[in-house]
């Protein structure tokens, strides 16, 4: 019994410990982004107080960058593209389970080569269509490459979720003779609603902390996402310690928030997608 | 496997039915063959082309991929990027997945408390953006703010600390380190969701022939996760040999100090649009990227034939 509660006592000290190391980094510049440049330097290890609390970097990083706009974009970006990508995913998942026609399986294998293979090995071909449609240094671009991008990982998950519906379902839709577009829109959809939580984590994620593309596909101010912004920004001000800090900050709360909120239904379906 | 199609949508005309298909089909088929495939086929083909300069593209076969691997201008910084690709994948495999196989294995303890904190904390930083990630850890390790040589100093170990990301012998690892420390919360997660799927049946009769819970791990747990960790293994070698956004956050597109911290990803960014040592060149970008598909293409490969293969028979 006492050597039990010894090894539980271990545990809980190498799990504490590594707790720790993983979200030390992130306290340590979270806090710090709060504290004048003195207390920065001086003492990186103690809290913001009254002497030492100062907004100084806030103020510096929203007016000396596009900020807000970079943030807007970035929700534009990763909302619609994820709201696209769940809507011809859920569409092309439900056909492939559904409707077994020839070439089906070889359809199915084709959508799936985009989960091993990464798009960015496409990249030269990308920038000089983009440029010839006249779609370079716009959200659409980087909007059409995000679902082909999510499609594979999407299409994937939510043909598991489709299995799973009960067959009668929708064969007691069609002996009314409900048209299978309305099946799909009005019964298979909403019952498609857990899966969003998986989905997200396979694409909104990727998205929202993507460099490589909003890099190659955007050039200016108007159309930087959140992830270039801060990363140009710091690159800029590299030597301003207030700034850089409340820029990091300013780029890992909203991410910190929303995990938070949804972490239960994000590890779960994380979890539950991935073992399959 | 294959259910047959309900009556109804059997007996509907073949134009219809076709009709149905692309509806459903279509969206996706089509953006993905069109970003995502053709992108890929297009690049390789314009691997095999050279460009004067002035917009004009002519065939050469293969003598991109002749050239980056015999040409010393070329070749060295190609090798030296995948040595260097190696060696972070290595790092990845030697430290990120033991780890996270040790952490999912303390986290499926039976009657564990706070398992949903720990869970969470520890999958945080893989959610944050790779850049930030980066520069955050730019300004730990950084001699000048020396929080990373006073928390050394703290536990006597100060004279350790050295600029490890300024350093030509260790900036590399350093960086694989980073990672690691970012993305240790994927393995855990795929190697812990494995866990919980074993059943109970197995772990009791080991627990009632006397065995310890590191050896009920060790011998009987670890055995039947193994096709996860052969897919957190193919997985770490994608994302390896297409990483990217960290060497350039934290070191720029030339890999510095003196090229220490190139791999593939940065090598290709450089070749294809250029930097301040060169300008970029699209018909040998394209070969990089053609090299770097077929290495992620044998990885896969071999993982599908021979990881796969090997490890079915220990699945349920």
């Amino acid at each position: 019994m006492l050597k039990q509660r010894a090894e539980t006592l271990g545990v809980h000290i190498i799990l504490v410990a590594y707790s720790l190391l993983a979200i030390g980094p992130i306290l340590l510049v979270v806090m710090n982004s709060f504290k004048t440049r003195k207390a920065i330097f001086g003492a990186p290890l103690a809290p913001p107080d009254t002497t030492t609390f100062s907004l100084i970097g806030y103020y510096k990083v929203f007016n000396a960058s596009h900020i807000v706009t970079y943030f807007a974009n970035s929700l534009i970006v990763t909302l619609v593209s994820m709201a696209l990508v769940l809507l011809f995913g859920a569409m092309a998942a439900w056909a492939l389970t559904e409707y077994k026609f020839r070439g089906s399986t070889a359809l199915a294998l084709f959508l799936s080569i985009g989960i091993m293979v990464p798009i960015r090995l496409g990249s030269v071909a990308i920038v000089t269509m983009m440029r010839k449609a006249g779609l370079n240094d716009t959200l659409t671009a980087l909007i059409l490459v995000y679902i082909a991008q999510g499609l594979p990982m999407s299409i994937f998950i939510l043909s598991e979720f489709v299995q799973q519906i009960p067959k009668d379902l929708r064969d007691a839709a069609r002996c009314d003779g409900v048209p299978e577009t309305r099946i799909f829109f009005e019964v298979i959809a909403p019952l498609l609603r857990p899966a969003i939580a998986t989905v997200a984590v396979f694409t909104i994620v990727p998205i929202w902390n993507d460099l490589w593309f909003p890099l190659i596909l955007t050039s200016s101010d108007s159309t930087h996402t959140i992830t270039l912004g801060v990363q140009q920004f710091l690159g800029q001000y590299i030597t301003d310690w207030n700034s850089v800090l409340a820029a990091l900050s300013m780029a890992i709360l909203p991410v910190v928030a929303i995990y938070v909120i949804f972490s239960r239904q994000l590890i779960s379906g994380l979890t539950a997608g991935a073992v399959k | 496997m294959a259910e047959p199609l309900s009556q109804v949508v059997a007996s509907m005309p073949r134009g219809r039915f076709l009709g149905l298909l692309a509806l459903f089909l279509g969206p996706s088929v089509a953006i993905y063959t069109l970003f995502s495939i053709y992108p890929l086929i297009a690049t390789m083909a314009l691997s095999t082309y050279t460009s004067d300069g002035s917009g004009t593209y002519s065939f050469v076969g293969l003598a991109n991929f002749v050239t980056l691997l015999t040409d010393a201008v070329w070749s060295k910084p190609f090798w030296n990027a995948v040595w260097n690709n190696l060696v972070f994948f290595a790092v990845h495999m030697a430290v990120q997945n033991p780890i996270g196989i040790a952490l999912a294995g303390l986290l499926s303890l039976p009657a564990l408390r706070f398992k949903g904190l720990y869970r969470t904390v520890i999958f945080l930083p893989t959610m944050l953006s790779v850049v930030i990630v980066g520069f955050s850890w730019n300004l730990i390790l950084s001699p000048l703010w020396g929080v990373a040589e006073g928390a050394l100093k703290a536990v006597g170990l100060g004279s350790w600390f050295a600029p490890w990301l300024g350093l030509p012998s260790t900036a590399l690892v350093t960086l694989a380190l980073i990672s690691v420390w970012q993305f240790v919360g994927i393995p855990m997660m795929l190697i812990y969701a494995a866990l919980l799927n074993i059943p109970d049946e197995l772990v009791d009769a080991a627990r009632v022939d006397g065995l310890g819970q590191l050896r009920i791990f060790w011998h009987i747990k670890l055995p039947l996760v193994l096709p996860t960790i052969g897919l957190v293994s193919i997985l770490t070698f994608v994302g390896n040999f297409n990483a990217f956004d960290l060497i350039y956050s934290v070191k720029g597109a030339l890999a510095g100090p003196n090229f220490a911290s190139d791999i593939l990803g940065t090598f290709f960014y450089r070749t294809f649009f250029g930097n301040q040592l060169q300008v970029g060149n699209p018909t040998m970008g394209a070969a990089v990227a053609t090299v770097m598909f077929f290495i992620v293409l044998v990885g896969v490969c071999l993982y599908l034939f021979i990881v796969q293969r090997r490890m079915r028979r220990y699945s349920f």
